[in-house]
């Protein structure tokens, strides 16, 4: 997820270009007050004009008890946005408060339901909270990090290593697990540090993250080649699901590959690995089926 | 960049680095976006680099929006 400033018409016009699974163009940290009104017509004209693809696209809204938010609630929503990034959640009310306010929206334009959620959690409350708030609406899609606000509150700093960060991103995988949706990474801000981002973007990917917030292009490389399966782990991949496929045509409960017994994680993480392999494009969904 | 002052009519006054491709589109993009906000008379001036047309009709509603103090999600 590409982070774009929602004030900068030329980024916004171009960040598809560089093939990000989705774009946030941000109405929020990076845009004045001053030029919240006008960053917040170049947003809408932009989602209504430009074709973006296949890309996922998402815009962070100011929070609600701001004088922007809900005007920024209606803009993106009458602009079609897939996804609303709702910054600063600490509770599950604030994400039904949002419900309602995209609802009203969609009734009047008759485009009900389309809009999903997803909550940036940047506080301790919001990570003490962090299961509720990922339950709190059929329309949540994801919950993620805000991890500068995050380390601010609690009163420690960023460090290359993450210690800071360590149960935060723990409890926002464990929370968007249980309740059936995805979790995003935070950004990792030093452009001229890749290979500090290469291992930050490793160590999420084993914590289980299904992704990585980035600000840069330049970012895009490193989070594909991290998260897409090795030609290796495909072969094995390949080799499970064919194996049940073959114990399911006989009948049988149980699943043997080169002498070891597969059972049911084993299989799953295959399947995971396949449909990662598929999203990163290096092998053809239809030869799965 | 956009700024709208008190005017008869609609005169838009445009500086462009592709005013000899666009400068007939830019200048109905900034007059259609106004008659679709209900602005009849008012004095334009842009200064334009090459934006797409969504983005000069957000920096139109914008100024115009700031202009006339008028609501354009409400109206």
């Amino acid at each position: 997820m590409m982070f774009v400033p929602g004030n900068n018409p030329g980024m916004m016009a171009d960040a598809h270009i560089y093939g990000p699974d989705s774009i946030m163009l941000d109405l929020e940290d990076s845009v004045t007050m001053a030029e919240k009104d006008a960053a917040r017509l170049l947003v809408h004209n932009a989602l209504k004009s430009i074709d973006y693809g296949t890309t996922e696209m998402v815009v962070r809204i100011n929070p609600l008890n701001t004088p922007y938010g809900k005007k920024d609630v209606e803009a993106v929503v009458k602009a079609g946005v897939d996804v609303i990034r709702m910054p600063k959640t600490e509770t599950a009310d604030e994400v039904r408060e949002l419900e309602a306010e995209i609802l009203k929206v969609e009734t009047e334009i008759g485009r009900v339901g389309e809009t999903r959620i997803m909550a940036a959690i940047y506080s301790a409350l919001g990570i003490v909270n962090a299961y509720e708030i990922a339950t709190a609406s059929k329309r949540m899609m994801g919950i993620a990090l805000g991890a500068e606000d995050y380390s601010a509150n609690l009163k420690t700093n960023r460090t290359p290593g993450g210690a800071e960060l360590l149960l935060a991103r723990e409890q926002i995988v464990v929370a968007a697990r249980a309740a059936g949706i995805a979790c995003f990474d935070t950004v990792y801000s030093n452009l001229d540090d890749m290979e500090t981002f290469r291992k930050e973007v490793q160590l999420i990917k084993t914590l289980g993250f299904d992704g990585k917030s980035i600000i840069n292009p330049r970012q895009i490389e490193i989070v594909n080649e991290v998260f897409t399966p090795t030609e290796k782990e495909i072969t094995k991949a390949r080799a499970v699901v064919a194996a049940i496929k073959e114990a399911q045509a006989k009948g049988s409960g149980v699943i043997s590959l080169n002498g070891k017994m597969v059972d049911r994680p084993v299989v799953i993480r295959a399947e995971r690995t396949i449909a990662l392999a598929v999203a990163a494009g290096v092998i053809d969904k239809e030869e799965m089926l | 960049m956009v700024t709208i002052g008190p005017g008869e009519g609609l005169q838009v006054e445009l500086q462009s680095s592709v005013e000899a491709q666009f400068g007939r589109q830019i200048r109905a993009v900034i007059t259609e976006t106004l008659e679709g906000l209900g602005v009849t008379d008012a004095h334009v001036q842009a200064i334009d680099k090459g934006a797409l047309d969504c983005t000069i009709r957000a920096r139109v509603t914008a100024a115009a929006v700031r202009a006339t103090g008028k609501d354009v999600w409400k109206d």
